[in-house]
C-alpha cells in the first residue's frame, strides 16, 4: 500500500491547462506546451516543496491542520512574499464550477448588502484566553468529572453490550486497568497487560467510591423529593453527567424498584419523577442504556398501560404521564430495537394485544393507543387506524349509551382525542384533498365527523407553519453554534472531583437542556433559540423551535407568552440527542412550570395553542406538568 | 577537488577572522575566564581543551556567518566533531589558524592577533616563520579568494561595523543575498561527485542484481547489507536526476522506492518530487545527502561478502557510490540482527559512527553548595537538618554509589563557570529542600496525582508553554506572536512600580522588595508583547525572574517578570528558532532553531558563546543537561546530539528515531535521555555509554512533551494523541544489562516491554498536551489547549 502511494507522489504534477489559465490570467496568451511542462513541473516541486515547509510549522504550533499562516510562514523561509490577505475562515475556500467545458474554481464572493450588516447584531466577542486546572488523574486513578472523558465511551458501551465475545478494545483495556486499581487488586501484574494469555474481563461488581455513593443518595432523593428546583438540578446532572457510567446499575434498579412499589400504592407523584429520570438518562449522551433495558422497559410500560396510576383517576391526570411514558418507550425502541432484540415488535405486540381485548380498561386502552402512537405514522396507520371504527363503536356506547361509570366516560373521551389527534396528521397526508364529513363516516365510523375536522384543521395548520418558517430561518442563521460550544467548554463546573450537582440558577438549567459538553456536539439538525430571558415579572418571552429532524421542512411553533403574569420556565428539548434523531417525526415538548397557583392561566394558554403536531405533544407535556405541582403536594406530607 | 574544499574553508576562516576582532572581542573575556579555569583542571587536560577551544569557537563562528554554507562546504560540518575528538589539533587546524593569523596581521588587527594567539597557545615567534610557509601552500588560496571576493568582504565588513547589534545577521543576509554567487561553486563541488556518466540504463540492471545477491546471501548478512540499499538507492536516483536522465531517473525510482524500509518514507517523498537537475540546487535535504556521508555499521565479515561481490561482478559504478557516498563503520564479530539494525537506524544519515560516541561524558551532577542554614527562625533550622539528609538519600540511591564528596562521572565544580549564588536562590534552595522533605517517593504502586491545566479560549493558538520550577507560574506562548504568564498560585503577578515612584520608597527598609512592587498592577496573568511571528518556545529562568521565548521570527527575546518588558532580543538565528530552554543555574540558555544550528548565550551577551553545528536539519528541541555542561538538541534530521558546552563539541549521537523528535529529558541523575519523536515512541539513552537502553511504544502521535520524576522514578510522556502516559523508569533502567560487549560495540538489544513498563495512560477531553512538569512534591502537572 505504502509503495502505491509512493508512486502517486512521484507523479503528482500539476496539469499543464492550469499553466494555460494561470498564463492568460497574467495576459500571456499563447503559452507553449514545452513550456507548460516545463512550468507545471517547476511549480509542483516548489508548492511541494512550501508544503513541506509549512508542515514543520504546524508540527511546531502542535496542531493537526495545516493553515494558511504554515504556508505563509514557509514562504516567508524562502524569502518570498507571503500572500498577504488571504485568510480564509473555511479550510479549503475554493468553489467548483463547471460549465460550457470549462471547470473553474473560484472564490465565493457574495454580494454583502451593507444595511444588513450594520443591522446584524455584533457577533459575540471571543472569550480571553484562560487557564483552568482540573484533576486527570488522583494517585493513577482517573476521577469521573466532566473535564475527564467519560471513562466508556458510548460506543464502547454498545460495543460491549450488543457484541460481549468481540476483542477487547484497547481502550476498554485500559478501562480495566483502571477499575482494577480502583478495586485495590495491587498484584503487580494486574497493570502489566498480559498480551497473548486469555483475557478474562473482570467480572467484579463495580464498588462506588464514597463520593460515587453520596452523589447516588443525593441525586435519588432529590429526583423523588419535594423541591422541584433541586429535582431539575438533580434530572440535569443524570442527563449531562459523564461519569455515570458505573452508577447506572443502581439507578436502573432504583427505577424499576421505585415503579414496582409506586403502582400498586398509586402514587402518581412519584411514577411521574421516575420516569422523569429515565428520560434524563436517556438523554445522557455518554451512557448507553441497552444492558438495563430488561429493568427499565418493564418499568415504562407499566407506566403505560397500568389499570389504576392514582388514587382517584377521575381527578388526577395520570394520562399525561401515560403519553410521556409512551413517549419514552418509543424512544427507546428508536435507540435500541436490532435484530436480536426485537423491542418494537414485541412491544407492540404486547399494546395490540391488550388493546383488542374487550375486557381491557380504558385506561389500559388508552396506554396501549398512546405507545402504539409514538411510534410513528407507519404503526397509526397500519394498526390504529383500521380499528378506528371499533374503537368508535365502543366510545359511542359509553358516550351515548347507559350511564356506567363516571370513570369510563372519562376515559372513552381521553381515548377519543388520543385517537383524534394522532391520526387526523396521519390521515391529513394518507387521505386526498377534499374533506367530506360523510365519506368520513362510512370510513371511519362515529369518529368519522370528528376526525374530518381535525384533519381540515391539521392541513391549515401545516400551511401556516410553512410560511411561517420561511420567515423565522433567516433571522435563525445567526449564532454560529460552534463558537458557543467552545465557550461553554470545560467550563461548565468549577472542577469538582467528583460527579456533583452542578449549581447553576434554575431557570438557566430549563433554558438550555444540556450545557454544551464539549464531547456532544450540538444536533446540528436541531437549531433552537430562546429570545429575551425574564428579568422581572412582566416579561415577554419567546421560544422559537426551528427543527428539522427528518423531513426536509422545519416545523415552527412560537409561543408566546400570553399573560404577563406568568413567569414560566421553559424547558425546551430538541427530540434527542444527535443519535437518536431518527425517523420518528419530531418530539417535543415545553413544559411550563408555574408557580404554584397559576394553573389556571394556563389552562387558557393551553387553549390559545394550535394544535398540531408539535403542540399537540407539547400540551401533553404541559398537563404533566400541571399533573405534577398536585402531586409535589401529596408528595410533601412524605 | 581537495583543494578547492580548503579554499573553501580558509576563506570561511578568513571572513570568521574579520568580524572575530569586531565582535568577539567582547567575548574574549569569557573565554579567557573560561581558559583560566581550565587551568586549575588535572594537567593532563589542559593542553588539549584549550587548544581545542578556540578552533570549535571558529568552527562555530563559520556558521554563525552563514549556516548555509555550511552546510554546503564539503567535509566541514560533518567531520568537524569527530576530528577534533581523535586529535586534539592536527597540523591542518594549526595551519589555518596561522592562516588566520597571518590575514589578521596583515590587516594591522594586533589586538586580535594577540587574543588569538593566546588562545590557541600558539608561541610568540611560531607564526612568522610557519606562517609564510602556509601562507605560500594554504592560504594562499584564501587570499585569492578574498581578493576576488574583495568588494563583498569589505561591504560585510562595513556591515558589521555599521550595525553592530544586528552582527551575525547581517553577514548571513548578506552572503544570502549574494548566495546564488557564492553557494554556486559550492554546490556545483559537491554535485560534480555525480558527474561521472554511467550508462542510465544500466542503473536498474546494477541495482537489480545488488538486490539479489543480497537477498541470496546467509540470513545472517541480510539484514546488514540490506541496509545498503536505501543509500545506494538515494544517491543512484541523485546520480540519475544530476546528469539529466529524467526519464530514467522516474523509473528507476517507481522501481525500487518501495523497497525501501518505511521510516524512510519522509525522505523518500522529498525525493520524489525532485525530477531536474534545477531542483537539486538549493534543496538542503539533498545537499545533506551529498555532504554528509551516510553511515553504516557493517560487521567484517558480511562488509567482505559485498565487497568481494561488487569486484567480482566489476559492479564499478555501485563501488564508487560506496566508495564516496558512504561511510562503513566495520566492526569485528557477529553480525547484527534484523531488528537490532531496524532499533538503530532511521537517521537521515545513517547511524552514529561508534567513535562519534566514544568521548568521555561528565554526567554527574554538580556538588550541590553548602548552603548556611538561616538563622531567623529556629524550627525552620531544625527542618533543614533533618530535611536534608532525606533529600540527599533519594540521589543517593538513583545515582548509585555516589560518594558524598564528589561523584566521579560528575564534571569538576567549575567545569564552566556558573554564576553565584544569590540571597534570593539560597532562600529557594531552602525552599526547594522544604519542600523536597515532603515529597511523595513514587513507584508502580504508587503513582503520582496528575493536574491538567487546560487553555481555554486558545483557538487552537497554544504553541508552547513552561511552568517554574517551583510551580508558581505558567507561562504560554501563542501563535499569536504574544506571551501570557499567570500566576497559578494565590499570589497575584505586580509590575515594579515606576522610576518616579520608586524614588519616593525607603530603601533602607527591610520589606523593600515588596515595597517595590506596584499593588495597582496586580493581576492573575499578564501578557507580553514583542515577536512578530508565532512563539514556538518559552523557558522560565530558575529564579523566576526571568522569561525566554522563541519565536518564529528569528528572534529569541529575554523578558523581565518584575516589569513585564522585554529586555533583550537576542538576534542571530534568522530563521524561526523552535525551541529555547535556560540553564539549570540560570545566566546561560541554548536556542535552536530552522538554521539548524544551536547557539549557546549568556543573557548578558547579544552574541551567541558558542554555535553547535552538525544537524542536518531542523533543531527541533533543546535540553540542558542537569550539571549544565551539556546541551541536548533533537533535529528533523532524526537524530539527537549531545554538545559539550565547554569545547562546543558534538560529544554524542543518537540514532533510532524515525521521525522528527519533539521532546527531550534528561533523568534527574544526569546519566539518562529520554526523546519523544512525530513516531509516537519513546526512546531511552544512556549518556555515559551512548547506547540506546530502552524503547517505549504505546502513544500514537507525536510526543510533545517529555518529563522525570523529581526522583527518576517515574517518566511522564504527553502526546498530541491526547494522553498522558507513565511509565517505570527505574524497571527501565535497572533491567538494561550492558556488559563490556554491548558497550564495545554499540550492539543493543532491546526487549519489548512497554506494556510491563506503561504504568497508567489518562485521556484527556481533546486537549493535546504539550507540556508536563513535576512539582517539587512530585505532583504531575500537565498542560494543554482544549481543542474542540
Amino acid at each position: 500500500m505504502a509503495e502505491e502511494r509512493r508512486q502517486k507522489h512521484c507523479s503528482v504534477v500539476l496539469p499543464t491547462e492550469s499553466m494555460k489559465a494561470m498564463a492568460e490570467s497574467v495576459g500571456v496568451g499563447q503559452l507553449q506546451e514545452d513550456s507548460c511542462v516545463a512550468l507545471s513541473e517547476e511549480v509542483s516541486y516548489r508548492i511541494k516543496e512550501i508544503a513541506q515547509d509549512a508542515l514543520k510549522f504546524m508540527h511546531h504550533g502542535k496542531r493537526r491542520k495545516l493553515t494558511t499562516s504554515d504556508i505563509d510562514n514557509a514562504l516567508k523561509l524562502k524569502n518570498v512574499e507571503p500572500l498577504y490577505g488571504f485568510q480564509s475562515q473555511e479550510f479549503i475556500p475554493f468553489r467548483f464550477a463547471s460549465g460550457g467545458g470549462r471547470e473553474l474554481h473560484f472564490y465565493e464572493e457574495k454580494e454583502a448588502d451593507l444595511s444588513d450588516i450594520i443591522n446584524t447584531p455584533l457577533p459575540r466577542v471571543p472569550l480571553d484566553v484562560s487557564l483552568k486546572a482540573h484533576w486527570l488523574s488522583i494517585e493513577g486513578m482517573q476521577p469521573a468529572i466532566p473535564e475527564n472523558p467519560p471513562p466508556a465511551t458510548k460506543e464502547q458501551q454498545k460495543a460491549e453490550s450488543t457484541e460481549p465475545l468481540k476483542v477487547v478494545k484497547p481502550g476498554q483495556e485500559e478501562e480495566g486497568t483502571i477499575q482494577g486499581k480502583s478495586q485495590g487488586t495491587t498484584t503487580p501484574d494486574g497493570k502489566g497487560k498480559e498480551k497473548g494469555l486469555i483475557r478474562l474481563k473482570p467480572r467484579s461488581t463495580h464498588e462506588l467510591s464514597v463520593e460515587q455513593q453520596l452523589y447516588y443518595k443525593e441525586i435519588t432523593e432529590a429526583c423523588v423529593g419535594s423541591c422541584e428546583a433541586k429535582r431539575a438540578e438533580a434530572l440535569q446532572s443524570i442527563a449531562t453527567d459523564p461519569g455515570l457510567y458505573q452508577m447506572l446499575p443502581r439507578f436502573s434498579t432504583f427505577i424499576s424498584e421505585g415503579v414496582r412499589v409506586n403502582v400498586v400504592q398509586n402514587n402518581l407523584a412519584l411514577l411521574i419523577y421516575l420516569m422523569r429520570m429515565v428520560k434524563a438518562l436517556m438523554d445522557n449522551p455518554t451512557l448507553y442504556l441497552e444492558k438495563y433495558l430488561h429493568e427499565l422497559i418493564p418499568a415504562v410500560v407499566t407506566c403505560i398501560v397500568s389499570k389504576q396510576l392514582c388514587l382517584r383517576p377521575d381527578v388526577d391526570n395520570h394520562w399525561a404521564l401515560r403519553d410521556f411514558a409512551a413517549r419514552l418507550m418509543a424512544q427507546s425502541c428508536k435507540t435500541f430495537s436490532t435484530t436480536t432484540n426485537n423491542i418494537q415488535s414485541r412491544i407492540t405486540k404486547t399494546f395490540t394485544k391488550s388493546w383488542l381485548d374487550d375486557k381491557t380498561q380504558w385506561t389500559t386502552r388508552y396506554g396501549c393507543i398512546a405507545g402504539l402512537a409514538e411510534l410513528g405514522s407507519d404503526v397509526i396507520k397500519t394498526l390504529i387506524i383500521p380499528r378506528l371504527a371499533v374503537e368508535g363503536a365502543r366510545i359511542k356506547a359509553v358516550m351515548e349509551g347507559p350511564v356506567v361509570s363516571n370513570i369510563d366516560k372519562i376515559g372513552a373521551e381521553h381515548v377519543q382525542s388520543l385517537l383524534l389527534k394522532h391520526c387526523a396528521s396521519v390521515i391529513a397526508k394518507l387521505r386526498p384533498q377534499p374533506d367530506n364529513v360523510d365519506q368520513y363516516r362510512t370510513d371511519y365510523g362515529y369518529l368519522g365527523p370528528m376526525l374530518c375536522s381535525h384533519v381540515m384543521k391539521a392541513r391549515t395548520q401545516a400551511a401556516l407553519q410553512a410560511q411561517q418558517v420561511n420567515r423565522t430561518t433567516l433571522t435563525i442563521t445567526q449564532p454560529r453554534p460552534t463558537l458557543s460550544v467552545s465557550q461553554s467548554g470545560l467550563s461548565g463546573s468549577s472542577g469538582p472531583r467528583t460527579p456533583s450537582i452542578i449549581k447553576v440558577p434554575s431557570s438557566l438549567t430549563l433554558m438550555s437542556p444540556r450545557p454544551g459538553t464539549p464531547s456532544q456536539p450540538s444536533p446540528p439538525a436541531t437549531k433552537y433559540i430562546v429570545m429575551a430571558t425574564s428579568a422581572g415579572a412582566a416579561s415577554t418571552q419567546q421560544v422559537i423551535t426551528l427543527s428539522s429532524s427528518q423531513s426536509a421542512s422545519p416545523v415552527t411553533s412560537t409561543v408566546p407568552s400570553a399573560t404577563s403574569t406568568l413567569q414560566p420556565l421553559v424547558k425546551l428539548e430538541s427530540g434527542s440527542g444527535a443519535g437518536l434523531t431518527a425517523s420518528r417525526p419530531l418530539q417535543k415538548y415545553i413544559v411550563v412550570s408555574l408557580p404554584s397557583s397559576a394553573s389556571s392561566s394556563l389552562e387558557t394558554k393551553s387553549s390559545v395553542l394550535p394544535t398540531s403536531i408539535s403542540s399537540s405533544s407539547l400540551d401533553g407535556g404541559m398537563k404533566l406538568e400541571r399533573s405534577e405541582s398536585p402531586g409535589a403536594s401529596t408528595q410533601s406530607p412524605h | 577537488m581537495i583543494a578547492l574544499t580548503g579554499k573553501n574553508q580558509s576563506y570561511v576562516l578568513v571572513l570568521y577572522g574579520l568580524c572575530f576582532p569586531l565582535i568577539h572581542v567582547a567575548h574574549a573575556q569569557f573565554i579567557l575566564k573560561m581558559a583560566a579555569v581550565q587551568g586549575g583542571m588535572g594537567d593532563a587536560d589542559i593542553k588539549t581543551d584549550i587548544k581545542t577551544e578556540p578552533s570549535a569557537d571558529g568552527f562555530g563562528n563559520n556558521n554563525a556567518n552563514d549556516g548555509r554554507v555550511l552546510s554546503a562546504s564539503p567535509g566541514s560540518s560533518s567531520s568537524t566533531g569527530s576530528n577534533k575528538q581523535t586529535a586534539a589539533v592536527t597540523p591542518e587546524d594549526q595551519q589555518t589558524l596561522l592562516a588566520v593569523l597571518q590575514f589578521l596581521k596583515k590587516n594591522k588587527l594586533s589586538e586580535s592577533v594577540e587574543i588569538l594567539r593566546r588562545e590557541a597557545g600558539l608561541p610568540e615567534n611560531s607564526l612568522d616563520p610557519k606562517a609564510n610557509e602556509s601562507a605560500g601552500a594554504g592560504s594562499g588560496g584564501a587570499a585569492g579568494i578574498v581578493d576576488l571576493e574583495g568588494g563583498d568582504a569589505s561591504s560585510l565588513l562595513s556591515r558589521v561595523t555599521g550595525s553592530s547589534s544586528a552582527g551575525a545577521q547581517a553577514p548571513t543576509k548578506g552572503t544570502f543575498i549574494c548566495g546564488g554567487k557564492k553557494d554556486q561553486p559550492d554546490v556545483s563541488v559537491v554535485l560534480s561527485a555525480y558527474s561521472q556518466q554511467g550508462d542510465p540504463t544500466l542503473y536498474k540492471v546494477y541495482y537489480r542484481d545488488l538486490k539479489k545477491f543480497i537477498e541470496t546471501v546467509l540470513d545472517c548478512h541480510r539484514a546488514e547489507l540490506s541496509q545498503v540499499f536505501y543509500p545506494l538507492f538515494v544517491h543512484m536516483y541523485l546520480e540519475l536526476v544530476y546528469n539529466n536522465h529524467e526519464s530514467e531517473a522516474k523509473a528507476f525510482f517507481e522501481k525500487f522506492s518501495g523497497d525501501q524500509e518505511c521510516y524512510y518514507e519522509e525522505d523518500l517523498r522529498i525525493l520524489s518530487g525532485l525530477t531536474k537537475k534545477e531542483h537539486m540546487r538549493g534543496n538542503e535535504t539533498l545537499l545533506d545527502f551529498r555532504t554528509s556521508k551516510f553511515v553504516l555499521r557493517i560487521s567484517r565479515d558480511s562488509y567482505q561478502l559485498l565487497k568481494r561481490h561488487l569486484q567480482e561482478r566489476q559492479n564499478n559504478q555501485i563501488w564508487n557510490i560506496i566508495q564516496e557516498h558512504l561511510y562503513i563503520d566495520i566492526f569485528d564479530g557477529m553480525p547484527r540482527s534484523k531488528s537490532q539494525i531496524d532499533a538503530m537506524s532511521g537517521s537521515l544519515a545513517g547511524e552514529a559512527k561508534r567513535e562519534a560516541n566514544k568521548t568521555k561524558v561528565y554526567y554527574g551532577l554538580l556538588k550541590e553548595p553548602e548552603i548556611e542554614l538561616p538563622l531567623d527562625d529556629e524550627d525552620e533550622e531544625a527542618e533543614n537538618e533533618e530535611g536534608k539528609p532525606k533529600k540527599k538519600k533519594p540521589k543517593k540511591d538513583s545515582v548509585g554509589s555516589k560518594s558524598k564528596k564528589q561523584d566521579p562521572n560528575a564534571p569538576s565544580q567549575n567545569r564552566i563557570p556558573l554564576p553565584e549564588l544569590k540571597d534570593s536562590d539560597k532562600l529557594d534552595k531552602i525552599m526547594y529542600m522544604k519542600e523536597a522533605t515532603k515529597r511523595i517517593r513514587l513507584g508502580p504502586d504508587n503513582l503520582p496525582s496528575v493536574c491538567f491545566y487546560t487553555f481555554l479560549n486558545a483557538y487552537q493558538g497554544l504553541t508552547a508553554v513552561d511552568l517554574t520550577d517551583d510551580s508558581s507560574l505558567i507561562a504560554g506562548g501563542f501563535a499569536d506572536s504574544t506571551v501570557r504568564v499567570w500566576s497559578v498560585t494565590p499570589k497575584k503577578l505586580r509590575k515594579v512600580k515606576s522610576a518616579a515612584d520608586l524614588n519616593l520608597i525607603d530603601k533602607e527598609s527591610d520589606d523593600v522588595l515588596e515595597r517595590i512592587m506596584d499593588e495597582k498592577t496586580a493581576s492573575e496573568s499578564k501578557i507580553m508583547y514583542g515577536h512578530s511571528g508565532p512563539v514556538y518556545g518559552i523557558s522560565f529562568s530558575p529564579d523566576r525572574n526571568y522569561l525566554l521565548s522563541s519565536s518564529e521570527d528569528g528572534t529569541v527575546r529575554l523578558w523581565s517578570l518584575l516589569t513585564f518588558t522585554c529586555l533583550v532580543a537576542y538576534k542571530g538565528h534568522n530563521y524561526p528558532v523552535w525551541d529555547t530552554q535556560f540553564s539549570p543555574y540560570g545566566y546561560y540558555f541554548v536556542s535552536g532553531g530552522h538554521d539548524r544550528v544551536a547557539r549557546l548565550w549568556a543573557t548578558d551577551h547579544y552574541q551567541p558563546l558558542r554555535i553547535f553545528s552538525g544537524h542536518l536539519a531542523d533543531i527541533t528541541c533543546t535540553r540542558f543537561h542537569p550539571n549544565s555542561n551539556y546541551v541536548a538538541t533533537g533535529s528533523s534530521d532524526r537524530t539527537i546530539r549531545l554538545w559539550d558546552v565547554l569545547s562546543g563539541n558534538c560529544v554524542r549521537i543518537f540514532t533510532g528515531h524515525k521521525g522528527p523528535i519533539h521532546s527531550l529529558a534528561f533523568s534527574p541523575n544526569g546519566k539518562f535521555l529520554a526523546s519523544g519523536a512525530t513516531d509516537g515512541r519513546v526512546l531511552l539513552w544512556d549518556i555515559g555509554h551512548g547506547l540506546m537502553v530502552g524503547e517505549l511504544k504505546g502513544h500514537t502521535d507525536t510526543i510533545y512533551s517529555l518529563r522525570f520524576s523529581r526522583d527518576g522514578e517515574i517518566l511522564a510522556s504527553g502526546s498530541m494523541d491526547n494522553t498522558v502516559r507513565l511509565w517505570d523508569a527505574m524497571k527501565a533502567f535497572d533491567d538494561l544489562e550492558t556488559d563490556d560487549f554491548t558497550a564495545a560495540t554499540g550492539h543493543i538489544h532491546l526487549q519489548d516491554n512497554s506494556q510491563e513498563l506503561l504504568l497508567g495512560t489518562y485521556t484527556t477531553k481533546s486537549t493535546p498536551v504539550i507540556h508536563l512538569h513535576f512539582t517539587r512534591r512530585n505532583l504531575l502537572l500537565a498542560a494543554g489547549a482544549f481543542n474542540p
